[in-house]
């Protein structure tokens, strides 16, 4: 299929450029660059290093803690509450980690309400907790708005095998930690490392919380090195330490998915004569609430705060009701129009692979992922850097005109930005299927394009549907790349809620900020919905 | 009171050259001009709305925004190149705005109605092809501080703020920010590099916190006692000073606000202003819409809608904060945008060096 092979050139091509010309900003080495890497070694890097390092190791904590056991709990268990609880997992994916920072920060810093509140009325004295804005602080902040992934994935790939095994296993005589431990656990391996490598690369790509909390970052660093210094050099350099840590953070995660491969006979999953273990009791309790807890914290405490952040502000001045509707549609377009892009294309790369696994696909793949982890604007310079030159060389070719006058440098951006969200949950889909079902089928007389239709897509659809999603929403609450490659008069709602929260107007932001929220809602409940449809899978 | 008898001449002839110019223009050339104006902006507040709606009304040009932070416009427009569709930049930190004009971005203006309503230091050099830039508005980094522990007079230089009687009591927002940086490459200037050094070093020592957070951060944090003094731009001091909601009220009855160095340079300003891009497709409706906004109209909206100094004397400024901070008439510092420009990588790789954030 030589249309193939050129599409998954050119995709590969295309998400790889903008991190290949940051790259290619070490040919530029010369004795200014010099000067200005050496002074960074001396002061700041070693810091950005260790701070990088350990915020990444606290959130890895956070989010496989959380992720996997209320994955665990709504699958493996059954208690009071565990059907709505397993969709209300998923809300803190519709909650821009840096609208939880500012709700937080607002409720629980020194001067907010709580301790302002408590200072008065016990007649305590100075700091009552330690400061919200730290790389602690960070840590939480990004565990509780990242666990998702790893809840997602974990759940579905448990979904699918888990309950049969478990009941083999509980029948054979095996103990409930055993159970857990050595067959639930090792089933869910690699979906824990498919989610915790995305929520990974978020955190080192993170700029709004880490920055609004005063954290030290590489992030923080590069655009410290491009924006103020003005040394694209430099920022390269930083760029690619970063690209080094993701580069290995995506090996560890390959070397996981390749040690365990499980398939699944489809059939089989959707009997539905294994039940989940009923808990009753204390048991029951406790996993309600450590359910219930992510929730609580990443998304209800933040909704009230900013729900009445807005309510307070709403006292004060009219809200822009009127322009909202706009700022809204624009979120949901962006969201859709990329979300079908990279599922498209994160199809055509993962078929490839599965099509015909040399070194050379895998390792592309593998490659086409890593605009993931690099932070927004150093992506947008990236695609600006080329297409300056080209408008340079060719004038009259308007390249200049067409990648920021139109959505086509956007959806670009967003492409390279998001695309390992959707291979990571396109490749977790594949890799649950039998290769002896392709055998089969091909042996049956299958041509390759039938045995993509008729028995991969079917299989796939599941996690067509969770990638679709989750690019939907992370495009929604993209900032950098939306604030400086958008056309003409169109605001989003995470534009508008960065640009009064810039303006230091909590109180206003709340309203698209609150409205982000929602609109990351209706994916999140298509889904769930969805899931539900699915029978008992 | 100065200004009733000095000040409305320059304004008025503004005025009356932005309206003889705009019937100039439409009777001539400007009809080929289609009636449309592209805006790049980094100003992002609520009252430019009305700003706009107004130019449009006035003049029949619509304008199409995008609005972005400071360095975002200027790679967009870097990269864009000759087929970059912007007209006019407004741009909120001087020294980007000497940037813009360093790298060619922005298109020389010859407009004597500009010349003469701003202020020479507000705006890029004049040379012979025109002037690159103009200030459009400014705003003051003012010193913040907690009226129970300390006197005016001890807060009432920059370089005070060094001092160890105020060690742990210190808050300001990240040294990297543009309103800091421009602060220190402005000190740099008038101290010299080894005393900015000591001066810094000093800062770092007395910091009550980590920096963090946006201006109004470090001003609620000295009224509520954390912090004993800090730094804040004057614009958002000033909306605290407006704002209905009794916690704002509290903390404005907390705090002092002094404008520092009025014995030596001068109060630190910072510069928003606007530019033509190099490449403007509608480069006579771009120079209209910088007159507007240096019209009484357009600069009344800066000054009382959204808390910024105008850059146009004899302005009767209606705004009770910006008069109640005490600031109706301070001395500000008179430093050219390029000094400022110039000095930001030093500063930040001091500030690497010190240790602040």
């Amino acid at each position: 299929m030589p249309l193939f092979n050129v599409l998954r050139g050119f995709t590969v091509w295309m998400l790889l450029t903008p991190v290949l010309m940051v790259l290619g900003a070490w040919l530029q080495w010369d004795s200014t660059s010099a000067a200005v890497w050496q002074g960074l070694l001396e002061t700041v890097l070693p810091e950005y290093t260790l701070t990088s390092l350990l915020l990444c190791a606290l959130v890895a904590l956070g989010v496989v803690s959380m992720g996997s056991v209320s994955a665990a709990a709504v699958s493996l268990f059954d208690f009071p509450g565990r059907q709505t609880l397993s969709w209300l997992l998923l809300l803190p994916l519709a909650m821009p980690a840096y609208v939880v920072a500012y709700a937080y920060t607002d409720f629980l810093q020194y001067s907010g309400f709580l301790q302002n509140w408590l200072r008065l009325h016990t007649g305590w004295q100075g700091a009552l907790w330690p400061d919200i804005r730290s790389t602690w602080g960070a840590a939480l902040v990004l565990s509780l708005s990242l666990y998702p992934y790893v809840y997602l994935l974990c759940r579905s790939a448990l979904l699918d095998r888990a309950p049969q095994l478990m009941e083999a296993a509980r029948l054979l005589g095996a103990s409930l930690p055993r159970r857990i431990f050595q067959v639930a656990l090792p089933l869910a391996r690699p979906a824990i490392a498919a989610g915790l490598a995305l929520a990974m690369m978020e955190t080192l790509a993170d700029f709004g919380v880490s920055s609004y909390f005063g954290v030290p970052t590489f992030s923080t660093g590069i655009y410290k090195a491009w924006l103020v210094m003005d040394n694209r050099v430099a920022a390269a350099q930083l760029s690619s330490f970063l690209l080094l840590l993701v580069a290995s953070v995506l090996w560890m995660e390959y070397r996981a998915q390749a040690r365990l491969r499980f398939v699944t006979r489809r059939g089989a999953a959707r009997t539905n004569e294994s039940q989940a273990l009923r808990l009753h009791g204390w048991r029951a309790c406790l996993a309600f609430a450590l359910c219930v807890l992510p929730v609580l914290l990443g998304f209800v405490f933040p909704l009230l705060i900013m729900g009445h952040a807005l309510w307070v502000g709403s006292q004060q001045q009219a809200m822009p009701w009127a322009a909202f509707a706009g700022w809204f549609w624009n979120s949901l377009r962006l969201g859709g129009m990329t979300a079908v892009l990279a599922v498209g294309l994160a199809l055509v790369l993962a078929h490839g692979v599965r099509a015909r696994p040399t070194w050379w696909r895998r390792f592309s793949t593998q490659l086409a992922g890593m605009g993931y982890a690099v932070p927004g604007a150093v992506i947008v310079v990236g695609l600006l850097l080329p297409l300056a030159w080209i408008q340079q060389r060719w004038p009259d070719s308007g390249a200049g005109y067409w990648l920021t006058a139109t959505l086509l440098g956007l959806l670009w951006a967003y492409l390279v930005r998001f695309m390992a969200v959707a291979l990571q949950s396109i490749q977790s889909g594949y890799s649950r299927i039998s290769m002896s079902a392709d055998e089969s089928a091909r042996m049956l007389g299958s041509p390759a394009r039938d045995v993509f239709w008729r028995v991969h897509w079917p299989l796939l659809r599941p996690s067509a549907a969770t990638a679709l999603l989750l690019v939907w929403v992370d495009v929604m609450k993209e900032l950098p790349a939306t604030l400086v490659l958008r056309p003409f008069n169109t605001d989003t709602l995470a534009v508008m809620a960065y640009q009064l929260a810039r303006d230091e107007r909590l109180g206003e932001a709340a309203l698209p900020s609150l409205a982000l929220v929602l609109a990351g809602l209706l994916p999140v409940l298509l889904m769930a919905r969805a899931q539900k449809k699915t029978p008992q899978a | 009171m100065r200004s009733f008898l000095v000040a409305p001449q320059p304004v008025k002839v503004a005025r009356l050259l932005l309206a003889t110019g705009l019937i100039l223009v439409n009777l001539t050339g400007f009809a080929a001009e289609e009636p449309v104006l592209n805006l790049y902006s980094a100003r992002h507040y609520a009252t430019d709305e009305a700003l706009y709606a107004n130019f449009t009304r006035a003049t029949g040009i619509k304008i199409n925004r995008v609005d972005a932070d400071d360095a975002g416009i200027l790679a967009r427009l870097k990269a864009e190149g000759s087929a970059s569709p912007a007209d006019v930049i407004l741009l909120v930190d001087a020294a980007r705005l000497w940037k813009g004009e360093v790298e060619d971005l922005f298109a020389p203006v010859q407009s004597p109605a500009l010349l003469k309503a701003v202020p020479e230091h507000l705006r890029a050099k004049q040379r012979p092809e025109g002037t690159r830039w103009f200030g459009l508005s400014t705003r003051a980094r003012v010193i913040v501080y907690d009226k129970q522990k300390f006197k005016p007079e001890e807060v009432d230089s920059y370089e005070k703020l060094a001092d160890p009687k105020f060690a742990g009591r210190l808050c300001i927002r990240s040294g990297t920010h543009p309103y800091n940086l421009s602060l220190f490459g402005a000190m740099l200037e008038h101290l010299g590099a080894p005393a900015t050094e000591t001066w810094l070093k000093g800062l770092v020592a007395n910091l009550a916190r980590q920096p963090k957070g946006g201006d109004t951060d470090q001003i609620k944090g000295v009224a509520s006692g954390e912090c004993g003094v800090a730094l804040s731009n004057s614009y958002y001091l000033a909306r605290l000073y407006r704002s209905d909601n009794p916690q704002d009220k509290a903390v404005v009855e907390r705090i002092g606000v002094m404008f520092p160095n009025q014995n030596s340079w001068g109060t630190h300003v910072n510069i928003a202003g606007g530019a033509v891009a190099r490449h403007a497709k509608h480069p006579q409706n771009a120079v209209a819409f910088l007159n507007y906004l240096v019209s009484e109209q357009a600069q009344t909206y800066f000054a009382d809608g959204n808390n910024e100094w105008p850059v146009i004397k004899g302005l009767s400024i209606n705004n009770p904060a910006l008069k109640a901070m005490g600031g109706a008439s301070f001395k500000s510092e008179k430093l050219a945008a390029s000094v400022v420009g110039m000095n930001q990588v030093k500063a930040q790789q001091m500030l690497d060096r010190v240790g602040l954030r």
